[in-house]
């Protein structure tokens, strides 16, 4: 093994949700030179901000914390967190990627003491709970955070606030003075892993989202549920903090619209089956969601999950796209206003809460594909001309999170064999 | 049962889509319709007919043909768009349903005494007379349609508007005695036969 790990046996990964960590360690753990980078200060991406995974409603932070730990323990991974691709050059097999690495303004010498946390007053939105609520200018992410290394959000940098941030940390960990790198390295292969973001619901233009406060998007309500968002866990609606005992959960937002976006986003009619044991999980009996559909796409064996939720008193089910939501002024209810296509039935319906399951687009904030990387209709990666790129997980295609590190493990094979073959054409 | 109806008939025995695919304006869309129900839940007119868009291509799908170019729905539309604009499939719901409207009204299935096919009538009929729209008999007539009674009375109530038409210029009595008409009216009666006659064989009607 050399000492360099920057060859043309390298596999480059990059994004650092589930399917990159999924990706990198699969490549890793068969002795495979990787280097992991993620734009954000933090590995676990969406997955790592969900409440429950459907079916078995078990909580993301156990896979997180298992997928860590072998991190952790692998020595042929190196991490990359705030990086981001710039570009690339070069083909199959010997690629030159140019990597950004933005401030951190935090060394590695941090102890995660929470320290400069305490000192600082500023606060920002909070990306984590998708804006809403803050957190301080100087914080750790999330309480899984890896690295579990603060960062200074660079608004404070160059103010007193920055200075206190700094004066606080007993180890000499803040640096303010840190600017943004480039860094150049060579990869055999590449793995996009690149990820996905909610559709803008603001574009559905008739359902209100930005315009009305009671109607959210299927993420927050995840934020809403998890003992770690805004509301500690309480349904409270975002309008008055009322809790939200009656949801709407409106699917297709988005997705299987040609005036949106034209795939099947496929995960969200689980999300919101999911999601309705939320509601039951928090208020019992008392609780009311109702799903309004076009058709229920629960996928394979997910089929157990959707008859499981039609059982549930508490759930009901109106086959029909709403038209438009307007809001009741005097109490800030949302009204859908639609047609039950089974008996062509008028509704006017009141909810204390509409959750919009928006659809799964590709991730393009800080992602620049090559030019070589072929996308399909509606963005996500197919493979490279060259065949030395790999999409991987939601990047590749709209996957749930057991989906998309199979999806991972797929790229990561194809990528190994990519620097294997390298590896012997060296040798020879 | 008019010749044309017989020979719709004949012709698409029971595919009722087959028909309208191929006589009704962008009637192969209706296929593309998932049955969302948004165009119905967008309809401003939505409450006021029996059967919505998706419902009327349901049941053209299920070859309920005498119901579908009998029902009176597609003469409620007033062409204001929002169904299209809004439909995930993209259908061009407005130009199918007067496309149905058009069909039903050839073969003499549309609702006798549907208000909107009488006055489409009757501006027809008023607007190819002479090449131009006669504003006073088109009145007249639409005021006469339901009896002379009706007609007096709407008339009567009517009477200061029309008398301050006639101040303002803007409306001529003397147009009572059949009005003018285009230049060149032999033509214009030519052009519209030709326009016909090439419709009719296009959507195979006998002229």
């Amino acid at each position: 093994m050399t000492a360099s790990i920057a060859t043309g046996q390298t596999i480059l990964v990059v994004g650092g949700g589930i399917s990159g960590m999924t990706a990198a360690l699969e490549a890793a753990e068969c002795g495979k030179q990787v280097i992991l980078v993620e734009k954000t200060p933090v590995l676990g991406g969406r997955t790592a901000r969900l409440y429950r995974y459907f079916p078995k409603m078990c909580h993301p932070t156990c896979g997180l914390e298992i997928n860590l730990r072998r991190l952790k323990q692998n020595r042929n991974v190196r991490i990359m967190t705030m990086t981001e691709v710039s570009a690339v050059s070069g083909s199959r097999g010997n690629y030159t990627v140019t990597l950004k690495v933005a401030p951190r303004f935090v060394n590695e010498n941090c102890t995660a003491c929470g320290k400069c946390g305490e000192a600082v007053t500023a606060e920002v939105p909070n990306p984590w709970n998708y804006g809403l609520d803050k957190l301080k200018a100087a914080y750790l992410p999330h309480n899984m955070a890896y690295p579990q290394r603060y960062v200074i959000d660079p608004s404070i940098v160059g103010t007193p606030e920055g200075e206190k941030a700094k004066a606080a940390c007993p180890v000499g960990a803040v640096d303010l003075e840190m600017k943004e790198e480039t860094v150049t390295i060579s990869a055999g292969a590449v793995v996009w892993a690149t990820g996905w973001r909610p559709y803008d619901a603001a574009k559905i233009q008739p359902y209100g989202y930005g315009r009305f406060k009671n109607v959210i998007t299927s993420l927050e309500f995840e934020r809403l549920a998890d003992p770690q968002g805004p509301t500690g866990g309480k349904i409270l609606r975002p309008g008055d903090g009322k809790e939200a005992k009656n949801v709407a959960f409106i699917q297709c937002a988005g997705s299987r619209d040609e005036n949106h976006l034209r795939h099947c986003s496929r995960i969200c009619c689980m999300a919101s089956l999911k999601q309705t044991q939320y509601v039951r999980e928090a208020f019992g009996a008392e609780g009311k969601s109702t799903v309004y559909y076009i058709d229920i796409r629960a996928i394979d064996r997910f089929e157990d999950f959707y008859q499981m939720v039609q059982k549930d008193a508490t759930v009901s089910f109106v086959k029909s796209k709403v038209a438009r939501i307007a809001e009741n002024k005097a109490n800030g209810n949302p009204i859908l206003h639609g047609v039950n296509t089974e008996g062509y039935h008028r509704y006017a319906i009141e909810h204390d809460l509409v959750v919009l399951a928006v659809g799964m687009e590709p991730e393009i904030t800080g992602v620049k594909l090559p030019d070589d990387v072929i996308l399909d209709s509606s963005n996500f990666i197919e493979g490279s001309k060259d065949q030395g790129m790999f999409g991987a997980g939601a990047a590749a295609s709209p996957l749930d999170v057991n989906r998309a590190v199979q999806s991972a493990t797929a790229a990561s094979l194809h990528a190994i064999q990519v620097v294997r073959k390298n590896a012997s054409t060296e040798a020879a | 049962m008019t010749t044309a109806n017989q020979n719709a008939v004949e012709r698409y025995r029971n595919n009722f889509l087959k028909e309208v695919e191929a006589n009704v304006e962008e009637g192969d869309m209706v296929k593309m319709c998932m049955q969302c129900g948004v165009c119905a839940g967008s309809c401003p007119l939505g409450p006021h007919w029996e059967h919505s868009p998706q419902k009327i291509f349901m049941m053209i799908r299920a070859g309920k043909r005498e119901e579908v170019l009998s029902s009176d729905s597609m003469w409620m539309c007033t062409s204001c768009y929002n169904c299209i604009v809004r439909c995930p499939r993209q259908l061009p719901i407005t130009h199918i349903m007067h496309g149905l409207a058009n069909y039903a009204h050839r073969l003499g299935l549309a609702p006798k005494g549907q208000p909107t096919r009488e006055f489409g009538t009757l501006f027809w009929n008023n607007l190819v007379k002479k090449g131009r729209v006669n504003e006073l008999t088109l009145t007249i007539g639409h005021y006469f349609k339901d009896g002379i009674a009706a007609g007096i009375k709407t008339g009567l109530a009517m009477q200061a508007v029309g008398l301050g038409m006639v101040k303002a210029k803007r409306l001529n009595p003397m147009e009572i005695f059949g009005g003018h008409a285009v230049k060149d009216l032999k033509g214009f009666h030519a052009m519209v036969a030709k326009a016909q006659e090439i419709e009719a064989k296009k959507k195979g009607f006998t002229a």
